[in-house]
């Protein structure tokens, strides 16, 4: 876990220490030491959300850039998440926008959109197998995988073992670049992705568990947004055609992609809390009639990260603005011959998610750990329980751990400090 | 070594945060270290038994006591006790309100479940008194 890289970091110069982010994280990841916050690499899931939050612009995504990508790269090309088309205003036709992208200087298009409707039908033929763990949980949203394997290892094996759209994208689209360039080796061919959130930089960075992508650049939807805004081309004849449907383009908000299923027997949820609230309940047995289980990080999906420019919900308006002119799907999957339940090999993911990562636990040994969670438990009672997180730890409770774990000092707490300053002199109690 | 004690009030009023106790030891076990599958036994057994106290007895308590080898939960209310736990114990009976079924519960399976992920389930109740659960998961 150590070497995983992450694509959040923390600019401390324009950190003041706000509390803001430490107040925000889903995993308790963030802390303040001397004055700026500090991110604990184990804990960080990359999801974005104290980017999001933070008012000073000191909490940054990392991105490639595309100057970043080396020209040695022959063809190159653009994988745009669906979420891209919902940033624009007056675009009417998805086609001019990817003929923008080619404009641009990639040689080739091939939308995660269209992956993400094969996606759709190599799920539908996963989920008629008799034995699957139930309910299926997307694989789609890394920063959700990654949370599972930190904080729910017993659903790890409920992980839909088939490969995000865009990973497939990028395999699919590479594999044909060879096939339609016979000139060209797979060192001459490169894939961008056009992504809406930095915890899919991280996955094409560490991979998904086992699974290495096969994605060589990630640039942010924000930059490519800064060069095209105003840019894309009128509607004209001869025009490049989008190859997906609006199902594959429903993917970018929340409930798109369980909508693709074609069975109402599922939960979508999206935005951290909600999504941590219903893997403790799919934990407990709670919904029996479930089969499947969309969970994004982001408010709204993935229209809502923090590498998007617009306001989720009017991208998602504008998505759904063109429907008008989509079929529902386009996903030739050529599968005539096999039985219904029939997966692809090539769509799977490369083994499936089964690693539990804990790096909750606070110690390697059972009656150390227990004597630690003694001494934790018993401070917790002196502290103030509000939270305020002047000490620099998100809660009360998190304070405890840190000091019992030797990694803040109980001076820190000022509620507590300020108590022993007041004490009446003649002895009486603090006030 | 000595165990370390967790209690938890169960608020019989609301319904929104029956199952809040489990979740809570949950993370505490998994903070010691043990398991994933005595984690997920202890979780859904102890969620079990809070759904029903919420459900039948106006809430009550839960007394964890965690072991190296071993996690003891016991569950107490001042409900109307069980009148006949044959029939309780049985996969599908429930005495749930038509109320309390359209919300989800109340399918009969609270006390199965308890006893088929624990090592042991020992019942005192007393009609009009309360019931006592003492559930052991072992590790």
């Amino acid at each position: 876990m150590s070497d995983f890289l992450h694509s959040v970091s923390l600019d401390a110069s324009k950190c003041i220490g706000c509390t803001s982010c430490l107040r925000h994280c889903p995993t308790e990841a963030i802390r303040i030491r001397d004055g700026h916050a500090v991110i604990r690499s184990n804990f960080c899931i990359d999801c974005g959300r104290c980017v999001r939050v933070c008012q000073h612009k000191a909490k940054r995504a990392i991105f490639d850039k595309l100057t970043d990508i080396d020209p040695k790269f022959k063809h190159c090309i653009a994988l745009p998440a669906p979420a891209l088309y919902g940033q624009f205003e007056n675009l009417t036709d998805i086609g001019s926008l990817l003929e923008s992208l080619v404009d641009l200087g990639f040689d080739e298009v091939y939308e995660v959109a269209r992956a993400a409707e094969i996606i759709s039908e190599c799920t539908r033929r996963y989920m008629r197998k008799p034995n699957i763990p139930r309910p299926v949980i997307s694989s789609a949203c890394p920063a959700i995988v990654r949370l599972i394997r930190l904080r729910f290892p017993e659903l790890c094996e409920n992980v839909l073992p088939i490969l995000p759209p865009v990973e497939y994208a990028s395999r699919v689209a590479k594999a044909k670049a060879l096939k339609d360039h016979p000139e060209l080796t797979q060192d001459d061919i490169c894939t961008v992705f056009i992504s809406p959130c930095p915890a899919k930089n991280s996955y094409a960075k560490n991979g998904l568990s086992q699974t290495r992508s096969s994605i060589d650049y990630v640039v942010s939807i924000a930059e490519v947004y800064m060069k095209l805004s105003g840019k894309t081309k009128p509607v004209h004849p001869g025009m490049m055609r989008s190859r997906a449907g609006i199902a594959g383009v429903k993917w970018a908000s929340s409930g798109g992609e369980a909508e693709g299923l074609f069975d109402d027997r599922y939960l979508a949820a999206d935005d951290m809390d909600n999504a941590i609230q219903v893997l403790d309940a799919i934990e407990n047995k709670k919904f029996p009639h479930l089969e499947f289980v969309e969970l994004n990080a982001c408010p709204g999906g993935c229209v809502g990260g923090a590498a998007t420019v617009e306001n989720p919900y009017i991208a998602k308006a504008r998505l759904m603005s063109f429907r008008h002119g989509l079929p529902h799907n386009r996903n030739y999957l050529d599968v005539r011959d096999q039985t219904p339940d029939y997966v692809p090999p090539d769509a799977m993911l490369d083994a499936p998610i089964n690693d539990y990562v804990p790096a909750f636990s606070l110690s390697e040994d059972r009656f150390e750990a227990m004597k630690m969670m003694g001494q934790i438990e018993e401070l917790q009672q002196q502290l103030p329980q509000i939270d305020c997180g002047s000490c620099g730890a998100p809660t009360c409770r998190a304070f405890a751990e840190d000091v019992v774990k030797g990694e803040a000092k109980i001076e820190d707490c000022v509620v507590l400090l300020r108590r022993r300053l007041y004490v009446k002199p003649e002895g009486g109690k603090p006030v | 070594m000595a165990a370390l004690h967790f209690h938890f009030d169960i608020d019989g009023e609301d319904f929104s945060s029956a199952g809040d106790a489990s979740v809570v030891m949950k993370k505490k076990l998994r903070q010691l270290g043990f398991p994933s599958d005595a984690i997920r036994r202890c979780s859904i057994a102890m969620y079990e038994g809070e759904i029903n106290m919420v459900i039948h007895a106006n809430g009550g308590t839960a007394d964890v006591d965690v072991y190296p080898d071993k996690i003891v939960i016991v569950l107490e209310d001042h409900g109307p006790g069980i009148p006949n736990v044959e029939l309780a114990m049985q996969e599908g009976y429930s005495t749930s309100t038509e109320q309390i079924r359209n919300m989800g519960f109340g399918a009969g399976m609270g006390l199965p479940n308890m006893k088929r992920y624990t090592e042991s389930l020992e019942i005192e109740t007393k009609v009009g008194v309360g019931t006592k659960l003492t559930m052991v998961v072992g590790v």
